[in-house]
């Protein structure tokens, strides 16, 4: 397993006023001001976030909110309008095409740090064509091309932690959308990323399948994974996240400790959506 | 039945030997075809408005013109054009012909990959898009995910329909008949003229066909099974 730094030896002093660029090390994940309007309905009004390595932040709000637009900004499944996406201190560089719409300078600099966030879907996705294990270590072999034998090493060991070994030779279609989505972050999991992102992982589940999930990505927040989670799932925020954000109407409305956003937020929109949602 | 015996005295070994001309066409056809297909399939899921109209016209032109009417063309025409090609800078002079079986592969890829064209749009259209978006997260590059789950995907949603591509390819190399080529739909018109006894070769070139496609259909049968592993089955 990786080692993580929190809050280790750093050598010399910290500048008081951090300069432009610079990065403290332990920055896994940074978005600044962030934009993204979908014809003429604005999604993203404008959202700065830090993440830094060990941290759990919960993402909530109703949806419409675009906490799922901002997720799937974070990794260019949707290019932002504005904005800055820097992972681990890497600034994904963006230009201005001819159509005048903003894409990403250069798409391999993309697929790189995309295979430095791991993505799971509401809807799992997980390739329906490929067994379980297959799933597992088709990103591993083919996009970081490690040697087959120790991903499928790897792989087996991701399996049997996420509960689902004894599922490694199936297809998707024949697994319990529970089974399916544990073995989506396993595949997530498989490329060592630096950041799990979760798009409303439980969301699509039936109820009485929705704790093994939870409990996968609980474990993941101990062993002090840099997640971010946007769910629906209140309580289970409370619990995992060291830092909650709550989004309306594409800004962030309430951010703090989740002692804070849940328990006593300022906004008065989020403590009526937290009501609602108990 | 001494007339089907192999030898001199039958036409066996004609007909036989016109089987494998007929499938060697088809074979040829159907893969230029596919060829062909793709290439309009992904014209078709462009994001540039020329490519589609370019693959619409063709697909369009292809599928509402009687196939016959197409050979004839690509016969006659391409002919003419190659006369006049090799007339005009090779030094030759008259009518310069082209290769029967090249230019019926040719017009039957044609035809075939107007219709593969839309069995594939049609494949590719219904991969789901999160698995599509699943391999762009984890940091494929186009042609990895093309290669690796795009093509497999598509290729077990087209297969039912390439099977009935395939199938009319082999049925349309009977048109070519009429440039000559000797295959199973020429030889039986050659010993049924011959002979007299026309209703013998017909019969004969029906069971024939019959022999190929059913083979065919089985062969896509299994291929069918095999691709479709792992897929819920309704």
């Amino acid at each position: 397993m990786e080692m993580q730094s929190h809050g280790g030896i750093r050598s010399g002093s910290p500048p008081a006023v951090p300069r432009e660029g610079a990065q403290r090390s332990t920055e896994a994940l940074s978005v600044v001001d962030l934009h993204k309007s979908f014809g003429t309905l604005e999604v993203l009004k404008g959202v700065s976030l830090d993440a830094h390595e060990g941290d759990v932040i919960a993402i909530i709000g109703a949806s419409g909110s675009g906490k799922s637009t901002l997720l799937r900004c974070i990794n260019m499944l949707e290019v932002p309008d504005a904005g800055e996406v820097r992972v681990g201190g890497e600034l994904i560089r963006m230009r201005t095409g001819r159509n005048g719409r903003t894409m990403p300078e250069d798409q391999s600099q993309v697929d790189r740090i995309r295979s430095r966030l791991g993505m799971v879907f509401q809807s799992f996705n997980l390739w329906s064509h490929l067994t379980i294990l297959e799933n597992v270590i088709e990103a591993p072999v083919h996009v970081q091309k490690r040697p087959r034998p120790e991903c499928v090493a790897e792989a087996n060991a991701i399996l049997d932690k996420v509960g689902i070994a004894d599922k490694r030779d199936h297809y998707p279609a024949h697994l319990s959308g529970g089974q399916q989505q544990r073995a989506a972050i396993a595949r997530a999991l498989a490329m060592k990323p630096q950041v799990m992102l979760f798009d409303e992982p439980t969301s699509a589940l039936d109820p009485e399948l929705v704790g093994e999930v939870l409990r996968v990505i609980r474990q993941l927040a101990e062993e002090g994974r840099t997640m971010l989670i946007v769910t629906h799932e209140i309580g289970f925020a409370r619990e995992v996240s060291n830092r909650a954000i709550y989004l309306h109407q594409g800004r962030i409305e309430e951010e703090g400790p989740p002692a804070q956003v849940f328990g006593n937020p300022r906004s008065e929109r989020c403590r009526q959506f937290i009501q609602s949602h108990i | 039945m001494e007339l089907l015996s192999w030898g001199d005295k039958g036409w066996g070994d004609e007909l036989f030997f016109a089987t494998l001309m007929t499938l060697a066409v088809a074979t040829a056809a159907f893969l230029l075809g596919l060829v062909f297909g793709s290439l309009g399939a992904a014209a078709k899921l462009s994001r540039h408005g020329w490519l589609r109209a370019i693959a619409d016209g063709y697909t369009t032109i292809m599928r509402g013109v009687p196939d016959l009417l197409v050979i004839y063309l690509f016969y006659f025409g391409g002919s003419a054009l190659v006369t006049y090609v090799a007339n005009k800078w090779l030094g030759t002079s008259g009518f310069v012909g082209i290769n029967a079986f090249t230019i019926g592969a040719l017009a039957i890829a044609i035809l075939s990959g107007a219709y593969s064209t839309e069995v594939i749009r049609g494949a590719v259209l219904a991969i789901p898009k999160g698995e599509i978006e699943a391999a762009r997260a984890v940091g494929m590059s186009r042609l990895l995910l093309f290669r690796r789950i795009l093509a497999p995907q598509a290729l077990r949603y087209a297969l039912p329909g390439l099977g009935n591509v395939w199938q009319l390819a082999l049925k349309e190399t009977a048109l070519i008949s009429v440039t000559g080529l000797v295959e199973i739909m020429r030889q039986s018109t050659i010993a049924a003229g011959s002979t007299k006894k026309p209703f013998t070769f017909y019969a004969a070139a029906a069971v024939l066909y019959l022999v190929l496609t059913t083979l065919s259909t089985y062969a896509f049968q299994r291929a069918e099974d095999r691709s479709m592993r792992g897929m819920r089955r309704a």
